[in-house]
């Protein structure tokens, strides 16, 4: 009966948002067509010609942003899209790692995987509807505070917007059969037909996703229309704008990060709430698992970064200038902070969790000079180029950068500590991997010796391409040598991984692995990540629309709201932290339903149980 | 409930200092207002004036040097742009229309793909395409009489006869320097010191700078062509002892032809 309701309440819901989209699309046709008849109506018509199908952007005066109520419409907007996009790339990602661990259950027939993979997508599914909410109040918030804008992009990407609204009760009803219809479709043909119901609702939701961030990305790098920016009616131009694809792939693979993470915090929620071995036990191997999620997309997100930052840069130098080199510049290494807080975090984690092994004593001593790499690393990512300083500062100083110091805060040194900072995330996981085994397999010498020379050349080259370009050549070759850099990363985990899955095939274990003895302060440390990754979302989001300055669309609409300025950091930060707030509230509150869910579920067996 | 206090007063804290460090941790620099939109008086001016103008769009609205800077290496340094125009137009790569100076500077701005400086090419083009945009579209859009008054700038930055006109009357909508960016012009090389903290680094006019030269004779061992070069271009010649990439590059940019003058001439003075 329960899940009856809760169907009937999504689908409305997901009606509700459909409709608000189509009412947006029509509305602006609607605009749009007004428009034109007044132009037309005041101009001559071309001899011979035919009436153009589109009108010219707005160009927009301070009384064209109504103030409702005394709100800040940047502000509401800014926090209304954020609380959006974040739920949005909850319940995107989880649906990604469920199916591959579905996948995995189903293939080492191991029922654990399957009940995993069921308890995270029930986590997500209360979300969905936090996540429909919040879409539509941001399309109602844009409607009543950026009406012009919001008619100008309806009306360019109207005929996207339909097929939105079409997929996103696609979405729903996938999501429903996935969810609702784990039980029933189970065993043989039928975990096959559930397997590809989550294949088309993954497919289905990140094809959302992509169309949302062609929305967002055509306001950065507008595409598809002609030098006075009036659209050409070619839609597939403006969605695949120059900006379309980085943001695409650095989004995926932030959302499973991200949902990873959440995931994890939830599995430590529950497993500090634990009364029961075996249930302290289940969240420890539930936390494990997210966390591992969470890292695995964390290692190649800084790459995925540096092409979306390297392609706003081939798209307009000066929007790459502002990015990296303006005030916007200071941002980074608040954001160095934030990825610093999320390795260490991880790393910390899994030292904790050797904790499970009696083998992992072995390894306990190689433990400090980790730490002290990855915080070596973090410092120098961290470390700034340019000081802002008074006059006194500078004549001691003897000029605006520290003689010492200052060479660490341009990019050579910063790739350099990024490189090493996932290198030895990824030593940390092969120790905690093979603390409680011991291999069986005759080469195991050659294989420790394979692994340790990787690294150790990894790790030279990393230097040396770092010191010897990023210092003593031009600046094509300091760019460029970050490729290079970044491929022998990727080479150094692959083949690592490679030897040691296969070093590790069938050892012999020290002692059964003991889930559920870690520490309650690594538990802390899964709260850390979400926590990180939600503030480090924000402000990347905020920097992201920022970089188009006083545009609503780069060089097409120009922002003349009162809002039109770019705020200073901390005045950004401020908005982000209360939106962070706001969202974890949000997240506890689903966390709870959840568990009342699940307790009222468990009570009804027991009840059930009794009377049998 | 005692874990749900300890995880939300743990997170709030974690939150709360992100915070902090973004208030208190980092300098909080207010970024300028956006340009405004205002008509263009720029009839009546003289040409100096007109060259000030485009010395303010070139480091203002234009954004020019975010590229063109002595230090990032992104674009080529344009304080001979007008002296090698006619070397650029008789190059076999020239694939322009300009006939003379004014008009080669005039297509660099509209049309940069005309003749791309080696090495400043996009990636893979061989140096045949520009990645500069059209200062004419997008978020710069500058109108006719601002790109006219960029080029009577880099004529004067070049040292060559300035050959464009201000306008006879009003000219175009853009987003003009108005009242509100721009300063008046210093009235004596004093003034011009103190208003570019000239002394906070170099010992000059009282003041007792330490990290550059010494001033205080100068004039006697520089003449006025060396002086106006290490103003305008810094580490062109670096005085034994001291390190490149200490002085700003922009002072071209920042202080009107008259005041550089002045200066040059102030100093080239003290012996």
């Amino acid at each position: 009966m329960l899940a009856v309701i809760r169907c009937a309440l999504l689908t409305i819901l997901a009606a509700v948002m459909a409709m608000a989209i189509a009412l947006a699309a029509t509305h602006a046709s609607a605009s749009a067509q007004q428009a034109q008849q007044t132009e037309d109506a005041s101009a001559a018509p071309p001899a011979g010609g035919e009436a153009r199908p589109y009108v010219p952007p707005p160009d927009l005066t301070r009384a064209d942003y109504p103030r409702i109520g005394g709100l800040n419409g940047r502000v509401v907007v800014w926090l209304a899209a954020q609380m959006h996009l974040w739920f949005a790339a909850f319940i995107l990602a989880v649906p990604i790692f469920v199916l591959i661990i579905e996948a995995v259950g189903m293939a080492t027939r191991e029922r654990r995987y399957d009940d995993l993979a069921y308890e995270f997508i029930k986590i997500s599914i209360a979300a969905y509807s936090l996540t429909a909410i919040l879409g539509g109040f941001l399309l109602f918030c844009l409607l009543i505070f950026y009406p012009h804008l919001t008619s100008y992009l309806a009306a360019i990407f109207k005929d996207a917007m339909f097929f939105y609204a079409l997929l996103f009760f696609l979405e729903s009803a996938t999501l429903y059969v996935y969810y609702y219809g784990w039980h029933w479709l189970q065993g043989g043909v039928r975990k096959w037909v559930h397997l590809t119901v989550g294949l088309v609702l993954n497919a289905v939701g990140t094809t959302l996703m992509f169309l949302a961030n062609a929305w967002l990305t055509f306001m950065m790098s507008p595409a598809g229309l002609d030098q006075s920016g009036v659209f050409q009616g070619d839609v597939w131009a403006a969605i695949h704008n120059h900006l379309w694809n980085p943001i695409n792939l650095h989004r995926f693979i932030a959302n499973i990060a991200f949902g990873g993470s959440i995931v994890g915090a939830y599995a430590a929620f529950r497993f500090l709430s634990a009364t029961r071995a075996e249930e302290r036990a289940h969240y420890d191997w539930m936390g494990y698992t997210a966390n591992f999620i969470a890292i695995s997309a964390l290692l190649p997100l800084p790459f995925a970064g540096y092409w979306l930052a390297a392609e706003i840069y081939a798209y307009s130098q000066q929007m790459g200038i502002t990015l990296m080199g303006g005030i916007f510049g200071w941002l980074f290494i608040i954001q160095a902070v934030l990825i610093g807080t999320l390795f260490l975090a991880a790393n910390y984690y899994l030292w904790c969790a050797m904790g499970r092994s009696d083998g992992a004593e072995r390894y306990n001593r190689y433990v400090k000079y980790l730490a002290a790499v990855l915080v070596g690393a973090f410092l120098v990512w961290f470390t700034p180029h340019t000081m802002v300083l008074t006059n006194e500062e500078l004549k001691m100083l003897g000029g605006p950068y520290h003689k010492v110091l200052g060479p660490l805060g341009i990019m050579p040194a910063k790739n350099v500590a990024v490189n090493v900072m996932i290198l030895f995330t990824v030593l940390s996981f092969l120790i905690y991997r093979r603390a409680n085994k011991i291999a069986q397999v005759s080469w195991k010498k050659a294989g420790n010796a394979a692994q340790a020379a990787l690294f150790s050349a990894g790790l030279s080259n990393i230097l040396f391409l770092g010191i010897y370009h990023g210092y003593f050549t031009n600046t094509v070759y300091k760019v460029a040598s970050s490729v290079p850099q970044v491929v022998t990363t990727l080479v150094v985990i692959a083949a690592s991984l490679v030897i040691d899955a296969l070093m590790y095939k069938g050892a012999r274990q020290v002692a059964p692995l003991r889930w559920g003895r870690v520490p309650e302060r690594a538990q802390y440390a899964l709260f850390l990540l979400p926590v990180a990754f939600t503030w480090l979302m924000g402000l990347m989001g905020y920097i992201r629309s920022g970089i188009r300055q006083h545009w609503h669309v780069t060089g097409i609409v120009r922002d003349n709201s009162a809002d039109a300025f770019t705020p200073t950091l901390g005045e950004a930060a401020n908005v982000v932290s209360v939106g962070a707030i706001l969202f974890m509230g949000m997240v506890i509150f689903v966390f709870w339903l959840g568990h009342v869910g699940t307790a009222r579920t468990a009570l009804a067996d027991s009840t059930v149980g009794s009377a049998a | 409930m005692s874990h749900v206090l300890k995880v939300a007063a743990f997170s709030l804290g974690t939150v709360g200092l992100f915070a902090a460090y973004s208030n208190y941790g980092i300098p909080q620099i207010t970024p300028a207002e956006p340009p405004r939109q205002e008509s263009i008086e720029a009839s009546g001016m003289t040409t100096a004036e007109y060259a000030a103008l485009g010395g303010r769009i070139f480091s203002g609205k234009g954004s020019c040097t975010l590229c063109h800077n002595a230090v990032g290496g992104r674009a080529p340094p344009l304080d001979r742009a007008a002296g090698v125009a006619a070397e650029r137009l008789a190059d076999p790569r020239y694939a322009g229309q300009a006939a003379d100076e004014a008009e080669y500077l005039y297509e660099s701005l509209v049309e940069p793909s005309a003749y791309v400086v080696a090495g400043f090419g996009k990636t893979g083009t061989g140096d045949t395409v520009s990645p500069m945009p059209s200062m004419k579209a997008g978020a710069t859009a500058l109108a006719d009489v601002e790109i006219r008054a960029v080029i009577a700038f880099l004529q004067t930055l070049s040292g060559v006869e300035v050959t464009v006109e201000p306008p006879a009357g009003p000219d175009g909508d853009g987003e003009a320097e108005t009242a509100e960016d721009t300063r008046s012009p210093l009235g004596s090389p004093e003034e011009v010191i103190e208003e570019f903290a000239c002394g906070t680094c170099h010992m000059v006019a009282g003041e007792e700078g330490d990290v550059g030269p010494d001033l205080t004779g100068i004039g006697a061992i520089r003449d006025r062509e060396y002086l106006r070069r290490a103003i305008l271009s810094p580490d062109a010649d670096i005085a034994p002892g001291f390190e490149q990439g200490l002085m700003p590059p922009d002072y071209g940019q920042q202080l009107y032809a008259a005041e550089l003058e002045m200066l040059v001439g102030y100093l080239a003075d003290l012996e």
